[in-house]
């Protein structure tokens, strides 16, 4: 607050240390673990650069929680660092933090070189916070940027797997065009208003809502976004992406990557352009039924699971976009919440698909589920719980998520929109539930004869990494992989991850009131909506 | 005496879930423990209930979700208090009956489940949040997939896929419809029951939001054009099992008519009356016509159901008479006491025949005089034989009927007739006939008694003493029944809280 009033007899922008602590946490963070990673002792890479990770998101995140209600705007309005902000920054962050789990024992940071990585991945936080608290048109292409660059080379880490380049490759070209195409949108909304404050936008939003100059920039800027936020007909590149990249990043994309735009999405349409929502809500709302339909169908019949939950993602995001088309703090409200446990589903299903990876050999395929229920409660139940709660079970954190969105849809007249989410949810019945059949309704033996074990990784590239390929444990992999078994590993971190976010699912499903409290807050901040 | 519901509730719950830690030996009679324990509690209340009142008793009311206007309310009136009971006692049979024959393998899983199924359905029964009820009803449907899903017939993965898609399509779109409910009745500050059953919504949003309830009753009953889940579940679902998901799985969903649309959306019960009378119709013929050319046992039974369905959708939907709903109600209670220990006796059959094809069944009479004597009088009771509760039951429904819809009363009755053809057939072709090739006849042991024996005898009893129903949901069902008529029969009766 002091900082506000300072600014008027202060040259320059007057930095309020305290509210963007958060990310000073994690730039000081990034540097340090990219320090740590240069050390040669194994020590220190295997162990202590994920812990240095983990614990620079730790201090972000407890900065969250102890700036929470201050809701400051920061940088001379460059950015808000309000609930909302610092709500999805805790869901950035844990998300990061599940990331790190996953990644502990994983192939990805050992080729690229563990500190990279984690550097990369906190980098990524970084940028999805400042996309999320952005109130500037700069800001928000800045924050695009720097969560999209280390994301593209996150999902090529891989680099002795050809599927991990391939993803990195097309995630980067077409991130690009969603890029420029967001620039774009950005540069024409700037023509039409003249600011690129969302504030001075929002004034000169307001008697131009026919301005084809406007629109153009709208509709540009929605397509960026959805690109981002993998919301149909943007999608296209999202199961190629996720399939192919190291799971451990999967999860975290499907999760923070599209909580970030998200986020940007309702600030942008609900408080810069508010004004014009007569012509981008009707729009939203198509693009929203379109997603759903398009994700619930698309799922069905995938037997990879990571393309399975990447269209799952996808019409998740159609679900939540219905959240920002009613343009009520009830309806942001219940995209965060949504975001929130949505978080705790994926989290709990990637834990599963990672354990049985380097488990079975089988890959990601659905077969690698099959017989879990028999002899491995660990692995089942939180697949379980994770899928009847994307589903939208009761007892489950999905089931009101559902409910909040619906609410909020009927609330202010979308009722079809709830029924679309309706309608969707019945249709992706046929997958969720394809999955928890396979978790405990079938035998390993009846693995299909085509689905042959992955063969150990191929070098795709000269001059790789040559520690992979010394190190002991890498090859007792590959020789398992490549005898196809389904040895138990010991990976507690990732069999706890999948247990703790099961728990919270369910938890969340019998008492959802503390995250309501929190996605209450969140709403409050955008106090221009209803 | 202070019954707590939420014992009662979460009771059966808690201790499946305590044997599931358990060792393996012990999980079975952890839940048979939790069933008996609710069992007691539900048995505590029916002696203890008030007779004559309309207004909930025992209620809960505390706060849960304030953020979305939900809140955690059980009580108990007229409407629900049988069924309560029903619901505990057939639970509690099949716990004493997986005590006794425990499954193969899994068996702390499959007691967990049970237990799971029965919080569900009582939850169900007992919620007065709508939020809260369709959360129950929707669970349900979780152990039941499970269940077959893992223990049942060589069909089973079909089988729980088409249960479960037919079924939550069905809810699905009846929890769209309860949160359009409450935000349009009172912006979404409460969902109590009790509150929405004011009418305070228009006619043309009672219209669509009764269509997607009664989707999801009828598909969950099965009604006729939606039954297309039930011949496979049926076929694959283990039979202690497919004992209380037939006997009261179906009655949540008849209960949901009277606790929901009828009062909440009255002017669309009244519009969509000859509709739902004419499904009602339509399902008593087809099931019937079905249950006499059926030779699997199961799906004799299951059509059966169907039809028995009809006959209380019949019921509810004579409205204006509260005599037609009193019959529906109290048919509810008399079908589930008699379908639960015929899939017993089917399983018992299945024993000694080695078939559940009633071709291949024949003969057992002679060598096991008891259990085709026990098998005769849950027969006879299902058939409606005078002096059967389901006699009262059915005449009150047409009685009920014939007052309002005078010719769909009588083409009802001929499902009457067709109900002694199927379940004769069925009997004579079961145990007279000469003894087949592979058929080993010999009669009930102690152990299966256990779990036969008390629930022929509360039929009897319930034969001799229907009035005890009868009186208790006299009130509740009265209001109910009044609220599509316009409130008159309230005025008459003087009741007031």
């Amino acid at each position: 607050v002091s900082a506000v009033l300072f600014a008027a007899d202060v040259k320059g922008p007057a930095i309020d240390w305290m509210a963007i602590s958060p990310l000073v946490a994690l730039v000081g963070g990034a540097c340090l673990v990219l320090m740590a990673g240069l050390v040669r002792a194994p020590f220190v890479r295997h162990t202590v650069v994920p812990l240095l990770a983990l614990a620079a998101l730790g201090t972000a995140a407890g900065l969250s929680i102890a700036t929470w209600g201050d809701n400051v705007s920061v940088i001379s309005g460059a950015m808000r660092m309000d609930d909302l902000t610092l709500f999805l920054t805790l869901v950035f962050v844990a998300a990061a933090a599940g990331a790190v789990l996953l990644s502990w024992r994983a192939i990805a940071p050992r080729e690229a070189g563990h500190g990279e990585y984690y550097t990369l991945l906190l980098t990524v936080v970084l940028g999805m916070i400042v996309l999320a608290g952005a109130t500037n048109l700069v800001t928000v292409f800045i924050g695009y940027e720097l969560l999209s660059i280390p994301l593209y080379v996150l999902c090529a880490t891989e680099m002795r797997r050809e599927r991990s380049l391939e993803s990195g490759l097309k995630y980067l070209i077409i991130g690009s065009v969603g890029s420029a195409t967001l620039l774009y949108g950005l540069a024409f909304v700037y023509g039409a208003t003249g600011e690129t404050s969302f504030t001075g936008v929002a004034a000169g939003v307001e008697d131009m809502s026919g301005d084809v100059l406007l629109l153009t920039g709208l509709a540009f800027v929605v397509a960026g976004l959805a690109f981002k936020a993998s919301v149909a007909p943007f999608h296209q590149w999202t199961p190629d992406v996720y399939e192919g990249a190291p799971t451990p990043i999967t999860a975290f994309m499907a999760v923070a990557t599209k909580a970030a735009a998200l986020g940007v999405i309702i600030r942008f349409f609900d408080v810069a352009v508010i004004g014009a929502s007569t012509t981008w809500a009707p729009a939203l709302a198509t693009l929203a039924a379109i997603t759903i339909v398009v994700g619930n169908v698309g799922a069905i019949g995938q037997s990879s699971l990571k393309r399975l939950l990447a269209y799952s993602g996808v019409a998740q995001a159609g679900y939540m976009l219905a959240g920002v088309v009613v343009t009520t703090q009830l309806g942001v409200r219940a995209v965060v919440f949504y975001l929130a446990i949505y978080l705790l589903m994926n989290m709990a299903a990637f834990a599963v698909v990672v354990a049985r990876e380097r488990e079975t050999g089988l890959g990601d395929d659905i077969s690698s589920l099959y017989g879990l229920g028999a002899d491995r409660p660990l692995l089942a139940w939180p697949m379980t719980i994770a899928m009847l709660s994307l589903a939208g079970f009761p007892a489950t954190a999905g089931f009101f998520g559902k409910v909040y969105l619906i609410g909020a849809a009927v609330n202010n007249g979308y009722t079809w929109l709830g029924v679309g989410i309706v309608i969707g949810s019945a249709i992706s019945l046929a997958y969720y539930l394809r999955v928890v059949s396979a978790v405990w309704m079938r035998a390993p033996d009846e693995r299909a004869a085509g689905v042959v074990p992955a063969g150990p990784p191929r070098p795709a590239i000269a001059g790789g990494s040559t520690e992979a390929d010394s190190d002991p444990d890498a090859v007792a992999a590959s020789a398992r992989v490549a005898a196809g078994g389904g040895r138990r590993l010991i990976q507690p971190e990732v069999i706890g991850l999948g247990v703790v976010c099961a728990a919270a699912s369910v938890f969340f499903g019998v008492y959802p009131s503390p995250l309501l409290d929190l996605a209450q807050d969140a709403g409050a901040a955008l106090t221009n909506l209803f | 005496v202070t019954i707590h519901l939420s014992i009662l509730l979460f009771f059966p719950l808690a201790l499946a879930t305590l044997g599931g830690l358990a060792p393996r030996a012990v999980a079975p009679l952890m839940l048979l423990v939790g069933s008996l324990v609710s069992l007691a509690y539900a048995v505590l209340m029916l002696f203890d209930f008030q007779t004559g009142s309309d207004r909930l008793q025992y209620v809960t009311d505390d706060k849960w979700i304030p953020d979305l206007g939900v809140r955690y309310i059980l009580g108990v009136d007229g409407l629900n208090l049988w069924l309560i009971a029903l619901t505990t006692l057939l639970f509690s049979a099949s716990a004493l009956w997986i005590v006794l024959r425990p499954p193969d393998d899994r068996v702390k899983l499959y007691a967990f489940y049970m237990g799971l199924a029965e919080t569900a359905v009582l939850g169900a029964f007992m919620a007065q949040d709508l939020i809260l009820f369709v959360l129950f009803f929707d669970l349900m449907l979780v152990p039941f997939y499970f269940l077959v899903g893992q223990w049942g017939g060589p069909d089973r993965v079909a089988a729980t896929f088409k249960l479960v898609v037919y079924t939550l399509v069905g809810s699905l779109l009846m929890l769209a419809a309860a949160v359009a409910t409450g935000i349009t009745a009172n912006d979404g500050e409460s969902f109590s029951i009790e509150r929405l059953a004011g009418g305070t919504l228009s006619e043309s949003a009672q219209r669509w939001l009764f269509v997607a309830f009664a989707l999801a009753f009828l598909i969950k009953m099965p009604a006729f054009p939606f039954h297309g889940w039930m011949p496979d579940a049926y076929r694959n679902m283990p039979l202690p099992v497919l004992a209380v998901f037939s006997a009261v799985l179906s009655k949540v969903a008849a209960y949901g008519f009277l606790r929901i649309v009828l009062p909440i959306f009255p002017d669309a019960t009244q519009d969509f009356q000859t509709l739902m009378l004419l499904i009602a119709l339509a399902s008593i013929l087809y099931a019937s016509a079905q249950a006499f050319t059926q030779t699997n046992a199961r799906l004799i039974l299951g059509y059966s159901s169907v039809a028995q369905l009809g006959f209380i959708t019949l019921g509810i939907f004579a409205l204006g008479e509260a005599a037609g709903a009193q019959g529906a109600l109290l048919q509810m209670v008399n079908h589930g006491l008699v379908v639960a220990p015929l899939f017993f006796i089917i399983a018992l059959l299945q024993e000694r025949t080695g078939s559940e094809d009633i071709r291949e069944m024949s003969g057992v009479a002679f060598r096991a005089p008891v259990l085709s004597s026990l098998f005769l009088i849950v027969a006879l009771a299902t058939l409606a034989m005078p002096g059967s509760a389901n006699f009262a039951g059915e005449f009150l429904i047409l009685l009920g009927l014939f007052n309002t819809k005078l010719v769909i009363a009588i083409i009802a009755f001929t499902g009457v007739a067709l109900a002694s053809v199927y379940m004769l057939r069925m009997f004579i072709r079961a145990v007279h006939n000469r003894v087949g090739p592979g058929v080993k006849s010999f009669d009930l042991n102690v152990r299966d008694g256990l779990v036969l024996v008390p629930l022929v005898l509360v039929i009897l009893a319930f034969a001799v003493y229907p009035q005890q129903a009868l009186n208790s949901s006299e009130a509740s069902v009265e209001r109910v029944v009044a609220a599509p008529a316009g409130g008159e029969a309230v005025a008459q009766n003087g009741v007031t809280p």
